[in-house]
């Protein structure tokens, strides 16, 4: 796995502090994501990591502070225009159209992209036609074959099983043509197989499509074994980032997890965790 | 038993129920896509069919373009009415935006008397008045006309919904507003669409009400009757609109011949009743389910 490069982010967070009301749900959040890397944010439950996704995604306008997306501040972009960018995202609670095919589902990821407008569709003309056949190859010859799910295509999503739904997600995801794949706890909820799986998914999407991923975590062998960089959020702050290694060893990290309890132990859970997660 | 009498009430009450399905169709769009019960949907037919009186009688434009003035006027109406009083109650309780379309229909009634007076009108003769058979049974032309337009149009707006861009947009908003968002989807935008494009087929729904019985600042009430169509049907389901539109049509023309005018209303709120008891979300509305 090779170390972020020393070339220029491609998406940042800086100094995002988000509020409702009078509770922060994020303070001052800082991090890079190097392009080509995975980069994980992990923390305990309530630290801010869907918040801090919401807020990267537009979801959520953060009260401070600037989000850059290939050096251009898009800050007070709205999602779609995000999205057009070129920044995906899956949900963590998923959030598919239900009562469309898994196939429907995919090809709605390129809406952005589209251009016929309502004559062209009406007549089927020209654009449209273009349009249509250009999206269903590439859907059908590369997405639907690279995440294994041909079998289904034709499936209704509501009826797929949890694992399936999300490989569906990831789908879409991709066939949004994006430069970075946010991923909101890709694998929660999955039993090993399928998280084996999933993360092989996830190194492939770097490594065939060129795509950088930002996820956020809870499966602590999965993030340190796939990841180059790892954010650690605890209360909506960062209190720790650099590679898995530098992470686990961080005492704040560990603090974070386990309370003031035994240090070695949740050093040695960590480890082990990783390991299994290589194995 | 008179089969020939059955059968040509029967068709009147189909041919009826399409412009029901109509207007039904109408009102799903805007629920579909944005969750707002629209109450004020028969008070739209009624300012499509104002405008078109206006168009075709004061201004003795053609009708072609006295259709089309109609259509693009309240659909303007209905882009007006998403972003002046719908889109500030984003967030709001249902019944709030609920009770804003009740005042919204006592307001539309009041500009149209203050405009046209409460006099009733009626629109000029621009259907074919030659009596349509079909077999031996005789349909009253307007009718049967009526309902002609009414199932191209809403073949037409099928087709748009199964295929267009911005159709997809809103199929994929009325699922999954987040989902939809973050898909470079700009739901707002899908909002001022599903109104407008509702808007602009109450216009023709209005027209085609008018052109049959005539025009007045009471001609809501024909809303009445869409409620209970999409109500039988499913709130949020085209077929269900299309599916309950004809039911009806056809229970108010077997209500109304049989048992005599009166009981028309009776029998359709009978059969809500029997619906809503059976099947509480509509025949083919969808179950509200939520994972916890």
């Amino acid at each position: 796995m090779s170390a972020p490069s020393a070339t220029a982010p491609v998406l940042q967070a800086e100094a995002l502090t988000l509020a409702f009301g009078g509770v922060k749900a994020l303070t001052n959040v800082g991090f890079s994501v190097a392009p080509g890397s995975i980069t994980a944010v992990i923390g305990p439950n309530g630290a801010g990591k869907t918040s801090l996704f919401n807020t990267i995604s537009g979801f959520y306008k953060p009260s401070l502070g600037r989000v850059l997306f290939e050096g251009a501040d898009i800050t007070r972009l709205p999602a779609p225009k995000r999205a057009a960018l070129g920044l995906a995202r899956s949900f963590q609670n998923i959030a598919l159209f239900r009562g469309m095919t898994v196939l429907d589902n995919i090809k709605l990821g390129r809406h952005a992209h589209l251009k016929s407008n309502v004559f062209d569709a009406l007549f089927y003309l020209g654009r449209a036609r273009r349009e249509e056949a250009e999206l269903r190859r590439d859907v059908e010859e590369r997405i639907i074959d690279f995440l294994e799910i041909d079998h289904i295509r034709h499936a209704s999503v509501a009826a797929l099983p949890y694992g399936l739904q999300k490989r569906v997600e990831m789908a879409r995801a991709l066939a949004m043509q994006p430069k970075v794949l946010m991923l909101d706890e890709p694998v929660a909820g999955m039993n090993r197989e399928e998280t084996e799986d999933m993360a092989r998914f996830i190194l492939d999407v770097r490594r065939e499509w060129g795509i950088t991923v930002l996820m956020v975590e809870h499966d602590m062998g999965m993030v340190m074994d796939l990841s180059d960089h790892v954010v650690v959020l605890n209360f909506g702050q960062v209190i720790a980032q650099g590679t898995p290694a530098q992470v686990q060893a961080d005492p704040e990290v560990i603090r974070a997890y386990l309370g003031a309890g035994d240090v070695g132990e949740l050093r040695r859970r960590l480890r082990g965790e990783a390991a299994v997660g290589a194995a | 038993m008179d089969w020939a009498y059955l059968f040509e009430i029967a068709l009147t009450g189909i041919a009826g129920g399409g412009l029901y399905a109509l207007a039904a169709l109408a009102f799903v769009l805007v629920y579909k896509a944005t969750r707002v019960v629209n109450i004020a949907i028969g008070e739209m037919l009624m300012v499509g069919a104002y405008l078109f009186f206006t168009f075709a009688a004061s201004f003795s434009l053609p009708i072609w373009m006295a259709v089309l003035g109609s259509v693009i006027g309240t659909g303007l109406l209905g882009a007006v009415i998403e972003r002046t009083m719908i889109r500030p109650l984003l967030g709001e309780p249902p019944i709030s935006v609920f009770m804003v379309t009740v005042g919204l229909a006592s307001i539309l009634v009041g500009l149209v008397e203050i405009i046209w007076t409460a006099d009733q009108r009626r629109l000029p003769e621009f259907l074919p008045n030659t009596p349509v058979m079909i077999g031996e049974a005789f349909l009253a032309p307007k009718i049967a006309y009526g309902a002609l337009i009414a199932v191209v149009l809403i073949g037409l707006v099928l087709l748009l919904f199964r295929f267009w861009r911005g159709g997809v947009a809103l199929r994929a908003t009325a699922s999954d507003q987040a989902a939809a968002y973050s898909m470079g989807i700009h739901v707002p935008r899908v909002f001022s669409l599903a109104w407008v494009a509702s808007s602009m087929i109450a216009a023709v729904a209005g027209i085609i009400v008018g052109a049959i019985g005539g025009i007045s600042s009471s001609m809501g009430v024909f809303g009445l009757s869409v409620l209970v169509v999409v109500i039988v049907g499913g709130l949020d389901s085209v077929l269900g609109a299309l599916v309950g539109g004809v039911l009806i049509g056809l229970i108010e023309a077997l209500a109304g011949s049989y048992l005599g005018g009166e009981y028309k209303l009776l029998a359709t709120f009978i059969v809500l009743v029997f619906v809503l008891m059976v099947r509480p979300y509509g025949l083919f509305g969808t179950h509200e389910i939520e994972r916890l």
